[in-house]
Parts: C-alpha cells; sequence; structure tokens
C-alpha cells in the first residue's frame, strides 16, 4: 500500500533532482538566475513528442537529438542575450536583477511560441506504458526508465564535475570567478559551459518527464518554481544536496496527492519553500553566507 | 521655494480636476481605455513603491490583483462596498505580511522566487477550494456600477497612491528605504530595521494592488481563477514600471500611457501572438533603456547641463 507512492516519489524526485542539477550549474556558476528555465523543460517535452509522433523515434534516442541541440540553444542564449548584461552590470546582485527581468521576458516569448504552435490543449504520449511488478507495487515501466536515465545522467554529472579539468575549472568559477582567471580558466567560455550544460540537463529531464506526464504550454512556471525551490533547499550549487531535495520534494508531492487531494501539491511545495525559508535559508547542505 | 511649492500644488490639484471630468466626455470606447490606463496607473506606481526604492523585483503583482477582484466576487453582493474594500484590503495586507515575513529578511532572490510563484500557488489554491467546497468553477459578479465610478474611485485610488508615496518619501522610512537600495548591508550598520521597514512598504504597495484588483472587478462581470490569476497582467505591470522609470515615483506614468495603447493594439491585431509580441517589447527595454525614460530624460538633461559647464 505505502510502496506505490514510494516508488512514484522516488521517480519524481529523480527527475526534480535532474531538472535541479541544471539550473544549479546555471545559477551557482553562471549567476543567472533563470526564470525562463521550466520552458526549456516544456519546449523539451514538446521535442519528445514531435518525435515520437511525427517521425516515430523512441524517446531515449530522441535524447540523443534534443539534449545536444538545448545545449547548443542555451550556449547562444547566453552569449547573445546574456553577454550583453554581464558586461555592464557593475556587481553580482545588478546581474541577478537584470538576468531576473531578461529571463522574465524570455518565459513569455518561450511560452508564447509553444501557445502558437501547439495551443493551450494538454499532451501525452503512450511509451512503453507497461505495468511492472515490484515489491508488490505497480509502476509503469516508463516511469522506472525514466528514473534509471536520471540516475545514469545525474552520475555522470557528478563524475564529470569531480573528476575531469573541465568539471574542476567549473566548481573554481563557482566558488570565486575573479581567482579563477588567476589560474588561467577561461571564465567566460567555462561560464558559458556551465549555462549549456544546465539548459542541457533541464533538456534531459524534459524528455523524460514527457514519457510518463501529461503536460502543455503553460507548465513551464511550475517547474522553476519547483527547480528553484529545490537548489534553494539542497544549497545554491550542491548537486548532493538537489538530489537529497529533490527527493523530499518528489516524496511529499507524491504523498500529498495520493493522501490528501492532487490539487494541493503546489501547496505542499510552498509549505516546503516557507519552512526551509524560516529554519534554514541557506540551504541543508550550503554554508551560512557571510 | 514656496511659491513654487504652491504652484506645484495648484497644477497637481487642476490636473486631477481635469482627469475626473474624463467620463464626462468620452464614449464608451475611450472611456473603458482610460480606466485600463488607470488601472495599470495604479498598479504599476504601487509595484514602485516598493520596488523602485529597494530594487526587490516583486512578480505577483496578478496575485494581489486577483484576490481583491475574487473578494468581490465572493462578497460583493452580500456586504456593503465599504465594506468589502476594507476586507479586500485586509486580505491583501495580510498575505503580503506573510510573504514578506518570510521572504524579505534574506537576501532579494528569494523574495524574486517567492513571488514568481505567488499567483500561481493562489490560483491553484483558490481552484482547489472552489472545485472541493463550493463545486463551481467561475463566479458572476453582479454589482450595480458605472464604468464612470469605477474610473472615479480608481482615479482616487491613484491619488492616493501617489500622496502615501510622496508621504513616504519625505518620512524617516523612505529615506532608510534609500539607503537600503544603495547598499543594504550598510543600512543595517547604521541602526536601520531593515526588514520592517521593507515588510511595511511591501505591505502597502501590495495592499493598493488588492485593491485596484477589487474596484476592477464589476467590469468582467465572470470570473474564474485563470482569469482573474493570468500573469501577463504581473509582467505587463512591471514592463510598464521599467519602461516608465522606476526610481521616480511618477516615472510609471510615462510607461503606462504608451504601453496600455500599444498592448490595445496589440491584442486587437494578433491575439495569438500576444504574448511573443509583449516578451519581445520588454527585453527591447530592458537591453536598450534600463533606467526607463525617465531615466533617459535626466541623463539628456544632465549631459546638456554639463555640456553647458563647459562652455562657461
Amino acid at each position: 500500500m505505502l510502496t506505490e507512492p514510494l516508488l512514484s516519489g522516488i521517480t519524481l524526485g529523480g527527475i526534480y533532482a535532474l531538472i535541479a542539477m541544471g539550473l544549479t550549474l546555471q545559477y551557482g556558476v553562471a549567476r543567472i538566475m533563470n526564470l525562463s528555465y521550466g520552458e526549456s523543460l516544456v519546449a523539451a517535452c514538446f521535442a519528445a513528442l514531435w518525435l515520437f509522433t511525427a517521425v516515430s523515434v523512441n524517446p531515449l534516442i530522441g535524447l540523443l537529438v534534443i539534449v545536444p541541440l538545448a545545449a547548443l540553444i542555451n550556449w547562444l542564449i547566453y552569449q547573445v542575450l546574456l553577454m550583453p548584461l554581464v558586461r555592464r552590470a557593475p556587481s553580482r546582485d545588478a546581474l541577478e536583477v537584470d538576468s531576473i527581468l531578461a529571463t522574465f521576458g524570455l518565459l513569455f516569448v518561450a511560452q508564447g511560441l509553444m501557445f502558437a504552435i501547439f495551443g493551450g490543449n494538454y499532451f501525452s504520449y503512450n511509451f512503453l506504458s507497461i505495468p511492472v511488478q515490484i515489491f508488490g507495487a505497480t509502476i509503469s515501466a516508463s516511469r522506472l526508465l525514466a528514473l534509471a536515465f536520471a540516475v545514469i545522467i545525474g552520475l555522470a554529472l557528478y563524475i564529470g564535475l569531480t573528476r575531469t579539468r573541465a568539471g574542476t575549472a567549473i566548481r573554481a568559477v563557482a566558488v570565486d570567478p575573479v581567482s579563477a582567471l588567476l589560474v588561467a580558466i577561461d571564465v567566460r567560455a567555462t561560464t558559458a559551459f556551465a549555462y549549456a550544460l544546465g539548459g542541457a540537463l533541464v533538456a534531459a529531464g524534459g524528455v523524460l518527464v514527457s514519457m510518463f506526464l501529461t503536460f502543455n504550454a503553460s507548465l513551464g512556471v511550475v517547474f522553476t518554481m519547483k527547480a528553484l525551490i529545490v537548489v534553494i533547499m539542497g544549497g545554491v550549487g550542491n548537486l548532493l544536496g538537489c538530489l537529497v531535495a529533490g527527493m523530499i520534494l518528489g516524496l511529499t508531492e507524491t504523498f500529498v496527492a495520493t493522501y490528501v487531494d492532487p490539487g494541493l501539491t503546489l501547496a505542499a511545495t510552498y509549505i516546503i519553500f516557507i519552512l526551509v525559508l524560516l529554519l534554514r535559508p541557506q540551504g541543508l547542505f550550503g554554508a551560512r553566507r557571510s | 521655494m514656496s511659491i513654487r511649492n504652491s504652484a506645484f500644488s495648484a497644477a497637481m490639484i487642476a490636473l486631477i480636476v481635469l482627469l475626473a471630468f474624463v467620463p464626462l466626455v468620452t464614449n464608451g470606447y475611450q472611456l473603458s481605455l482610460a480606466i485600463n490606463i488607470m488601472s495599470y496607473m495604479v498598479l504599476a506606481t504601487a509595484w514602485t513603491l516598493f520596488s523602485g526604492p529597494t530594487r526587490y523585483v516583486s512578480l505577483a503583482t496578478v496575485a494581489f490583483f486577483g484576490i481583491g477582484a475574487y473578494t468581490v466576487a465572493v462578497l460583493g453582493e452580500e456586504l456593503s462596498w465599504p465594506l468589502v474594500l476594507a476586507i479586500a484590503f485586509s486580505i491583501g495586507f495580510a498575505l503580503s505580511l506573510i510573504v514578506g515575513l518570510s521572504t524579505l529578511r534574506l537576501s532579494g532572490v528569494y523574495f524574486v522566487i517567492f513571488t514568481f510563484g505567488l499567483a500561481e500557488l493562489v490560483r491553484q489554491l483558490v481552484t482547489w477550494y472552489e472545485v472541493n467546497v463550493t463545486r463551481t468553477l467561475g463566479r458572476y459578479i453582479f454589482i450595480d456600477v458605472t464604468h464612470a465610478q469605477i474610473y472615479w474611485q480608481l482615479l482616487a485610488l491613484a491619488v492616493i497612491v501617489f500622496i502615501s508615496g510622496w508621504l513616504i518619501q519625505r518620512s524617516k522610512l523612505g529615506l532608510a528605504l534609500r539607503v537600503i537600495g544603495d547598499d543594504e548591508a550598510v543600512a543595517r550598520h547604521v541602526g536601520i530595521n531593515t526588514t520592517l521597514a521593507k515588510v511595511v512598504l511591501f505591505a502597502f504597495s501590495a495592499s493598493f494592488m488588492t485593491l485596484a484588483g477589487a474596484i476592477m472587478a464589476p467590469r468582467w462581470t465572470y470570473i474564474d481563477p485563470a482569469i482573474a490569476f493570468n500573469p501577463v497582467v504581473s509582467f505587463q505591470v512591471l514592463i510598464m514600471a521599467l519602461l516608465g522609470g522606476v526610481h521616480r515615483l511618477y516615472g510609471p506614468v510615462f510607461g503606462v500611457i504608451p504601453l496600455v495603447i500599444l498592448f490595445e493594439v496589440l491584442l486587437a491585431k494578433f491575439p495569438n501572438h500576444f504574448s511573443i509580441m509583449v516578451g519581445i517589447a520588454f527585453l527591447l527595454i530592458v537591453y536598450a533603456i534600463p533606467r526607463g525614460i525617465v531615466g533617459l530624460v535626466e541623463g539628456m538633461q544632465f549631459s546638456l547641463h554639463k555640456a553647458k559647464g563647459a562652455k562657461a
């Protein structure tokens, strides 16, 4: 009885963690508070849907197309749209305000584009929605597959960031962009790369989500909100924090939806957010900012 | 100085009286445009009241506006109108206190995030309540009020917002807020209770938005959560304030008038691409005129002044 919401909570939490990892890269490294983040996710959902229904490409193969494309688009957005703001910002706080405004505008452009193309209806497609039995609970195969892919991608990211030169450079820029410059790290290129990587992760999250969730053009805001809350709860820039916080959020939502009311999941998310703000604003794993 | 001040006051009073005559000389369409302008004037000025000096970007305008509208939808036919307005004001005030107290003692980004999702949260909660408790989604508002009366109420509210803003700027609170906007750490070190100052101001700004929603509600006759909590409203208010310039209280006026008219035209000509157009307009403003029209004009005056000084 309890295993069913537990399992779907874990799958949802895994996806949230993956999505939040992308945002923590964009915010923690590139210092861009990206309010159009959820729109990238929804766009990836639509791309996967289109590939599956129009060209009958399986979404897992679709990942191979959509993820690099998303990375490229995000890289371009950073270089063309956000770079002028980075250049003109006198301080990190000023950049934060400017990036909030710019990405807020981007949100409406992206949402409007998707509305114009797909309309306001809800979409879903049938991919591997075969019931699977685990520990006496029934769960669809697509959900399990999504979780497995989220784990693989998350692990790859973790290893990439901690074990490679490029990953170390990204972490260095996150800690201190000025000092990173002193040890011959190309900060501008690294930030752009981190931003693109963040976009790639959220696109991967979008493709995985589209395999088991219904979605529509205006769903982005909710995903941005959840990703932001996970990032803050985990501590900005902390990948392990993303994982734990994502799980907490996924499980809470599933339990609220199962035992209380599905219409109150966002309210539950907000209650968690308020608790974090009141009790531990620096995040579960974050150090107190001086 | 005092002559200049009284001349200014006289001009303002004359302007208000002149504006009060608008419903008597306009036709239905023009009046409805005037109501739109006046409504956004209140919203954008109330937004600037808080976000201008503190530089905390609030994205929750429509959350408060929609709450005002819903208060009227629920209570409008049962209670007397002033009482309904008072209740709307109190609800807006209470909610903004909750938002303010949980976020404004932290850095600005928490506030932005909280307000970013607030309208969606309130929308979902109202939807949930209507579906599960009242079992109807959508309400009719039958209140006997003419468009001219709506306009006059908005005008009165706009005057109140401007006067409060002016009084706040001259008060200790206004000084505190300017210090916070310049450097929050300095503000704390000189002994300003920064959290209190921000929360109080945010609560007033949000309550004015709630009142605007309440006054505008009878115009709709039918509302549901999707109409009352349409996120585009928050977005439009933000654009108008930024285009006008947020470092002066009167700045948004210069953004509201052209943009209400522009949006009216865009909505009529491109109903399906409206949000794309608004988004692009917004990006242009953020990139090209970050300090707004008022900032642009002041910058030009400043360089003119400097050029004169150099000659002499």
